[in-house]
């Protein structure tokens, strides 16, 4: 169970992490409490799985890289091969099964263009595989995964 | 532009966050760089754009939501920046974006909704749409998570 100063720290650590010398013991004074402390809570909570990651998250498009959401149809008895080579691709980073006629959907950043359409074709001659969508998107109105515990 | 180091440093900052009193000195260490070089680097990212966000990301499932739904939404183009800075604002959308609209698949705005249930997703969507007015749309919800991780930028070129 989450104590309220885990919540305290997991709210603040989601908006927020110094970027400076000591910035856990930044953190810890805001929260009126130790550095040593910190640190002791934030490795309880990563250890059990709370935390998925810390560090900084990179806007894809800054950093040159082309992005796009992909739609799949795939027949039920293909659905676990076509997952399973999806899978494969480092360039792959979320992959999953929905609930609609197009039955897996997944994320695709690729530095290229050419890429990008290189992983497309094979994917889209994969058995089973009835149709492809590949939709990049146009604007983005919101990307902030975060939790108010 | 994004000079040699600057992929190094994006790269070895993808790696697991130190949890100690000086991460950035340790990181920069490994790096081969000073932590004052480091940090002055990572702050320019920040103010560039390039980070969009220094911190954590939970796993939602062990926070306690533990239901997701990718919500698609027909938007008519006169209605798109309204409704997409509305849906931006609503705390339970992680994501909101416009996607092209292929012939085969009209939806254009695309909203992932987190609740702690599957009928708390429907009730908010059903809410967004109430006070929108928007009636065609659906949700997607997932059955299994095939894989979730991390993007890895510049890896090739430096692991």
């Amino acid at each position: 169970m989450l104590s309220a100063f885990d919540k305290s720290l997991l709210n603040m650590l989601q908006t927020d992490l110094p970027i400076a010398k000591r910035p856990f013991a930044v953190l810890a004074e805001r929260l009126g409490t130790e550095e040593a402390v910190v640190l002791e809570r934030l490795t309880w909570l990563k250890e059990n799985g709370y935390i998925r990651r810390i560090g900084p998250f990179f806007d894809s498009v800054a950093l040159g890289y082309t992005g796009t959401l992909v739609a799949v149809n795939v027949e039920e008895e293909y659905l676990e091969a076509v997952a399973q080579k999806i899978n494969e691709y480092v360039e792959i980073t979320h992959n999953y099964e929905r609930e609609s006629e197009y039955n897996l959907w997944f994320t695709l950043l690729t530095p290229t263009l050419e890429r990008q359409k290189e992983i497309l074709d094979t994917i889209e001659k994969q058995k089973g595989v009835r149709r492809l969508l590949s939709l990049p998107t146009t604007k983005k109105f919101k990307i902030s995964v975060q939790f108010k515990l | 532009m994004l000079d040699a180091l600057d992929k190094k440093i994006i790269c070895m900052m993808q790696d697991e966050f130190p949890l100690v009193e000086n991460p950035y000195q340790e990181i920069a260490d490994k790096i081969g760089i000073s932590e004052d070089e480091l940090l002055k680097r990572l702050t320019s990212y920040k103010e560039t754009g390039k980070i969009r966000k220094m911190g954590a990301v939970l796993r939602h499932r062990e926070v306690g939501y533990r239901s997701n739904a990718l919500c698609l939404w027909i938007v008519p183009k006169e209605r798109l920046e309204e409704i997409g800075s509305f849906m931006a604002k609503n705390p339970e959308i992680s994501h909101c974006y416009d996607r092209v609209v292929v012939p085969d698949w009209q939806y254009n705005l695309y909203t992932m909704v987190h609740a702690h249930s599957r009928e708390e997703c429907k009730e908010i969507a059903a809410r967004l749409a109430e006070k929108t007015g928007l009636t065609e749309y659906t949700m997607l919800f997932s059955v299994k998570e095939w894989k979730k991780t991390s993007m890895r930028y510049f890896h090739d070129e430096h692991k």
